[in-house]
Order: structure tokens, then C-alpha cells, then sequence
């Protein structure tokens, strides 16, 4: 090699496809910004905290009014054991909950059901019917701690569940705060927990917006998730755009049947991912935040700055978590809630160190709970908003993140748009496509990752374990569901499913059909059957290419 | 059932592909390594057939047999993967589908791994293992 080449920069390559500079200075962020669609005159795409477009944040005193809410996820087996969980999580100053389900929960399977043997209460929590979330539920109080159901599919009867939980303890669902994941069309890209075909899964989303619109305007119906397409393999801004063209498709769905964008936006809210480079993550949530608030006022015509609001959860991280040598994924989950909490999140999830390897330890959940509360405490990661906020790099690479979006979302829509993409099957070849690239990219050490392909050491794999799983615990839950069945009203069950299948066949919004089957106390499985007699059932489309 | 394929095309075993099967059996979704997987067998000359999720036993072993395959590969990130390599491997069984090569991967404790090889499953492969270890296995083990 000669020497001049020596004297070359290492080249850099983010995981987005942009290659950043040596350094950056006030030209760059000019020269960046020409690549955006021009603002009008009176906005300024930096600005203000709390202001249009809201590249540095949703708020004006971001964490100086509150930090960020902290919500680790958790749900184990049965009601009871999930229940103490929360309680301990809430003792710890956790001031959210995130709900757990089991596999056959979120595929609308009942714990008696063939399909579900050996898989219940497995990765989170069995619930049957009502009283199982009721007793999840037991003595947390619903108007200070906020309850996010981690459940998609199965959505709309979770969401008929709480509205009736919060009527039996005399507080009115208006005033109920809360979110449901709810983001089906992820669930076809990755994470896999469908049950009805694509059009027929819309609609059901269309049915919780309008819901929670018409009668719970404080719930928020739908947390879209460019997280999981991310833990799938997308890159960053894969995530980004593929979430914002599905936060779009659930808008245009629900604005065709008649709702006005200022009654349902401010409701949606986001989810997204934390691993990765620090500069890339953070300038693509600043990047993410402008352009969603763009996309609501200049393409759907908002007039309330609310609507143009990214509200997110911006957590996990598990993607970016080893086997291999474990312990460095506590230093790895401090760097990712540094990077979320420089994103200006509002809820923040992290996961566990040991979560590579099984359902996080009581331990392990402690410490990510605790590393936050070391940012808060000690770091001043809550003292001033967006302290990134006018960075060379930062601005500009905000500015590239953003152009990149825009670039994915448009190739996407002149393919056919997201809806069609995922029921052709496209959209999930080309994440699969994604993953099979940073796969080879990590074994041929063009990606690095320590402890994995750099920095090895020997015996330092940890050994996976799972959540001891209790088949008597199965058989216990089945004992429940059996005597929710022997005691309750068959006739006035029959007839409440019955109106279920007549809403979904008549096209009405399903969920006064489903809080009535609720109340009646209906199993998912039967409530799910009673849609699905209807609507039928989604067929996985298998391609590559 | 694959010699006989192999006589009647008049090639040596070397040029005709590798057949492989990857299902996904259970209700778990995670099926971002399935799909990896499945096109690095298909960049190493081999010919796979993806399920996609949550398939019965039955319907793998059937689809095994129908498809011809010289390997069956599960994927299983639940932690059910004991129960579920068992079903399949009765559900071949019931099919007379014996003589394939079982491989298993996904998030599998050091413990299990030697109860699923006494169940036929010879390639188990935890989460963490190289493509081309992968490769190489089924290209020296299948058939």
C-alpha cells in the first residue's frame, strides 16, 4: 500500500447506507437541508422545543416538567404472579406497566385450546377472558399508573376489557389513559402474532381509533411500531419510513370512514428502537419527529399542533444484545438510554443485560430500571431539552436521516404502498433480505460487534435459560377458564357472540359488540372465533425476493 | 425417495441440490433467523422450502414428505422447542418419513441440547452460530 493511502481517513459506514464526514461545521447543516422539501417561511426546521416542527421535542420544558415515563415490559404465566410483579415494579419507581401475553393470548387462542399446549402463560400472561386482566390488575390504581397491552390482533377485546374494568371500579373510560400496541400491520413484517387477513386486521384498528375517539379520547389506540421491523432486520430508516407509511394507512383508513385527522392523531403514538450508533439513532428520532409533524400538517391538513406530535416509546434495544458476554449488555443498555433519553422519548423501555438469553430476572429488570434513573439522577440527562440541538454532525446528519426516509417511503409507494406490499409479501422480503445482509456483515466483520467477531474471550457465551415454565401453572389457568365457563350465562354469551360476528359482517365498528361479549364473559378464543367466522384467517405470503 | 430421484436424473449425488425444509411449528413469530437461514442455504446451492409460522406438526411432516426434502430445519425462539422437536419427530415418524437430517436452532440451553440430539435432531444449532457452520453441516450430514 502506498503512503498517502495511509493518510487516508478510516471510511465509515452507518448501517443506514450514509457515510459520515471527518468533520462537520455550519455549511454542512445548510447543504444538508437542500436535500427537504423547503419549510414555509415562518418555520424553522431547528427551532424550539415544543415548537412546529419539533425536531428538538414534543414539549417545551421536556424533562424539566417530568422525565420520561419508565415502563419495563413484564407479564409472567398466570394473573396472580403478573400482579405481583407490577406491584414490585411500581414499588421500584416504575411509573408505567407494560403488559406481557402469552402466544396463545395474542393469536386468539383460549389456554384449553390443542393449538396452545406447552405454550401457555409461557412468555407472558394468559388471558381468557375478563377476569384474568381484572385480577392482573388488582389494587394499581388506573388513574396514576398508565397500563400499555403489549397485544395486537387481539386488541380490540383487551381494549373492551379495560373500558369494562374501569366502569366496574366506578371510573368513567373517558378518563382512562392508556395504550395498546395494536400496530397489526408490523405484526405481518415481523413478530407474527396476525390472525385476520390484512384488510379485515385494518379494519379492526380503524374500529379502536374511532372507539377511543368517540368515547376514551384520553387511550391511546395505537403505539405503531417501527420497533419489531427493526428487531426483524430493518435498518433505521427502514424502521422509520416503513412505521410512518403504516401510521399513514391506519389514517387514511379511519379518515375514509369519516373521522377528521384533529380527532384521532394526537392519539396515535410510536415505538421505536434504541440499538445501534448513537449519532445515527439520535438524528433519526430528531429526523423521525420533523417529518411525521410535516407529514400530519402539510399532507393531512392538522390544525392542532397536538396531532403533529411524535409521541414515542423509544426502548428495547434487544437486537443490539449478546450471548456473548453478557455483562456488557448493562454498559450497552446504559448507551442506548443515553440515546433515547438525547432523542427526547416519552416513555422509555430497556431491556434487560440477561434478555439474550431468557424472560428478564427480577435482577436484571431492577438494573434497567435503575440505569435510567441514574441518567435522570446523576447524568442531567433531564436538566436542559435536545442538548444535541444545533450539533454540526448531528443537525446535519438529522437532515440525511431525514432525506433517507422520505427516499425509502416514496420507493415504497410507488411499488403500491405498504398495504399491498405486505399482503403481496414484498415489504417482508425485503427486511428479511436486510437481515440476511447485517448477518454477513457481522460475519465477515465488516460489522463489528464486541465479544462476537471482535474482542472474543474464551468461555464467555452465557449459558441461555428460560423463566422456569410450570405445566401444573397451564393446568391451573385451564382449571380457571373451565369455571369462568361453568358459572356464567351461556345463553346471554351465545347471543353477545353472536352480535359480534353480525357487527363484523354488517362492517360497524365491533367494540360495542365486544364489550358486551366481554361483560358476558366470553373467552378470546370464542370472541376471536366470532370474528373470524366473518372475516377468515390471513394466509402468510412466502417470498425472498 | 431422494435416491431415487438422483438414479433418474443420471447425476452423481453432487449435482443434484440439497432439499431443504425450514418450519417455523408453534405460535412463536420470531422468525427473523428462519428466513436468514433460509437464504443462506439458498446461496449455498441448496434448495429450501420455507413454511412460514405457526405450523402443526403434521403439516411440517407432510410437507416434508410431499416436498421430498433431505433435511427438516426447525426454528424455535419460545423456549418450547423440546415438546415441539418431539411432535415433529412423531409426526415423521407417522409419515414414515424416516432417514432425513433434523436440525433445530433458535434460544436452546446447553442442557437441552443433548436431549434433542437422542431425538434425532443432529444439527442444534443456539442462537449465535455462524451461517457457514450451518452450511457446512447440512452440505456433510444430509443424505
Amino acid at each position: 500500500m502506498s503512503e498517502k493511502r495511509s493518510d487516508e481517513p478510516r471510511p465509515v459506514l452507518l448501517e443506514s447506507g450514509l457515510s459520515p464526514k471527518v468533520a462537520y461545521g455550519p455549511d454542512d447543516i445548510a447543504q444538508t437541508a437542500t436535500k427537504l422539501p423547503p419549510l414555509p417561511s415562518e418555520a424553522d426546521a431547528i427551532g424550539a422545543p415544543g415548537q412546529y416542527p419539533f425536531t428538538r421535542g414534543i414539549h417545551s420544558l421536556m424533562y424539566r416538567k417530568q422525565p420520561w415515563t419508565m415502563r419495563q415490559y413484564a407479564g409472567f404465566g398466570t394473573a396472580a404472579e403478573t400482579n405481583e410483579r407490577f406491584k414490585y415494579l411500581i414499588d421500584n419507581g416504575q411509573t408505567g406497566l407494560n403488559v406481557a401475553f402469552d402466544l396463545p393470548t395474542q393469536c386468539g387462542l383460549d389456554s384449553d385450546d390443542p393449538r396452545a399446549a406447552g405454550e401457555v402463560g409461557r412468555v407472558g400472561m394468559a388471558v381468557d377472558s375478563l377476569a384474568d386482566l381484572e385480577q392482573a390488575l388488582d389494587g394499581i390504581d388506573l388513574t396514576r399508573v398508565t397500563v400499555s397491552h403489549t397485544i395486537n390482533a387481539v386488541a380490540p377485546i383487551v381494549l373492551a376489557m379495560m373500558a369494562t374494568i374501569a366502569r366496574r371500579r366506578g371510573l368513567d373510560p373517558a378518563k382512562l389513559r392508556g395504550t395498546l400496541q395494536n400496530d397489526i400491520l408490523k405484526e405481518f413484517i415481523g413478530r407474527g402474532t396476525w390472525i385476520f387477513p390484512v384488510d379485515e386486521s385494518i379494519r379492526l384498528i380503524g374500529d379502536t381509533i374511532e372507539y377511543c375517539a368517540k368515547h376514551m379520547p384520553l387511550y391511546s389506540p395505537v403505539s405503531v411500531c417501527g420497533y419489531h421491523i427493526r428487531e426483524s432486520g430493518a435498518n433505521p430508516v427502514q424502521e422509520m419510513a416503513l412505521g410512518f407509511l403504516i401510521a399513514r394507512a391506519y389514517a387514511d383508513h379511519v379518515i375514509a370512514r369519516g373521522l377528521a385527522v384533529d380527532e384521532f392523531a394526537s392519539r396515535l403514538s410510536f415505538n421505536f428502537d434504541i440499538y445501534g450508533n448513537l449519532f445515527e439513532q439520535v438524528a433519526k428520532f430528531r429526523a423521525g419527529r420533523r417529518l411525521w409533524a410535516r407529514i400530519i400538517k402539510e399532507d393531512y391538513g392538522a390544525r392542532d399542533p397536538r396531532s403533529c406530535w411524535l409521541r414515542m416509546i423509544a426502548g428495547g434495544g434487544g437486537g443490539g444484545l449478546t450471548v456473548e458476554q453478557p455483562e456488557l449488555n448493562i454498559v450497552r443498555g446504559a448507551y442506548y438510554a443515553l440515546i433515547s433519553a438525547l432523542s427526547g422519548t416519552q416513555t422509555m423501555a430497556l431491556c434487560s443485560f440477561d434478555e439474550a438469553y431468557t424472560i428478564p430476572s427480577e435482577r436484571a429488570a431492577r438494573i434497567s430500571l435503575r440505569t435510567m434513573q441514574v441518567l435522570v439522577e446523576e447524568m442531567g440527562l433531564c436538566d436542559t431539552a435536545d442538548p444535541l440541538g444545533g450539533s454540526y454532525y448531528v443537525e446535519s446528519l438529522t437532515n440525511e436521516m431525514e432525506a433517507e426516509i422520505r427516499r425509502v417511503m416514496a420507493r415504497v409507494e410507488a411499488e403500491g404502498g405498504i398495504v399491498e406490499g405486505v399482503r403481496t409479501g414484498r415489504i417482508q422480503a425485503m427486511v428479511a433480505r436486510q437481515a440476511y445482509q447485517r448477518q454477513r456483515d457481522l460475519e465477515s466483520g465488516r460489522a463489528r460487534k464486541v465479544g462476537v467477531n471482535c474482542y472474543r474471550s474464551d468461555g464467555d457465551e452465557h449459558d441461555v435459560a428460560f423463566h422456569p415454565f410450570d405445566s401444573a401453572q397451564a393446568e391451573r389457568q385451564c382449571a380457571r377458564l373451565d369455571e369462568v365457563r361453568r358459572r356464567r350465562d351461556g345463553a346471554r354469551v351465545a347471543k353477545a357472540l353472536d352480535g359480534v360476528s353480525a357487527a363484523a359482517a354488517a362492517k360497524v365498528n365491533v367494540m360495542p359488540a365486544l364489550i358486551d361479549a366481554v361483560e358476558a364473559e366470553a373467552t378470546v378464543g370464542e370472541m376471536v372465533g366470532a370474528l373470524k367466522a366473518v372475516y377468515g384467517e390471513y394466509r402468510e405470503p412466502v417470498r425472498f425476493a | 425417495m431422494r435416491k431415487l430421484r438422483q438414479e433418474a436424473s443420471g447425476n452423481s449425488g453432487n449435482t443434484v441440490p440439497i432439499r431443504v425444509l425450514v418450519a417455523k411449528p408453534g405460535l412463536d413469530g420470531h422468525d427473523v433467523g428462519a428466513k436468514v437461514i433460509v437464504q443462506a442455504l439458498r446461496d449455498a446451492g441448496m434448495e429450501v422450502i420455507y413454511t412460514g409460522l405457526r405450523q402443526q406438526p403434521a403439516a411440517i411432516a407432510r410437507a416434508a414428505v410431499q416436498e421430498s426434502v433431505d433435511a427438516v430445519g426447525l426454528s424455535i425462539l419460545s423456549g418450547a422447542h423440546l415438546p415441539l422437536c418431539r411432535a415433529v419427530r412423531e409426526a415423521l415418524a407417522a409419515e414414515q418419513a424416516e432417514g432425513l437430517l433434523l436440525l433445530v436452532g433458535g434460544v436452546i440451553p446447553e442442557r437441552d441440547r443433548a436431549p434433542l440430539r437422542e431425538l434425532g435432531f443432529t444439527g442444534v444449532f443456539p442462537v449465535g452460530t455462524r451461517l457457514d457452520e450451518v452450511v457446512t453441516f447440512v452440505r456433510e450430514h444430509a443424505r
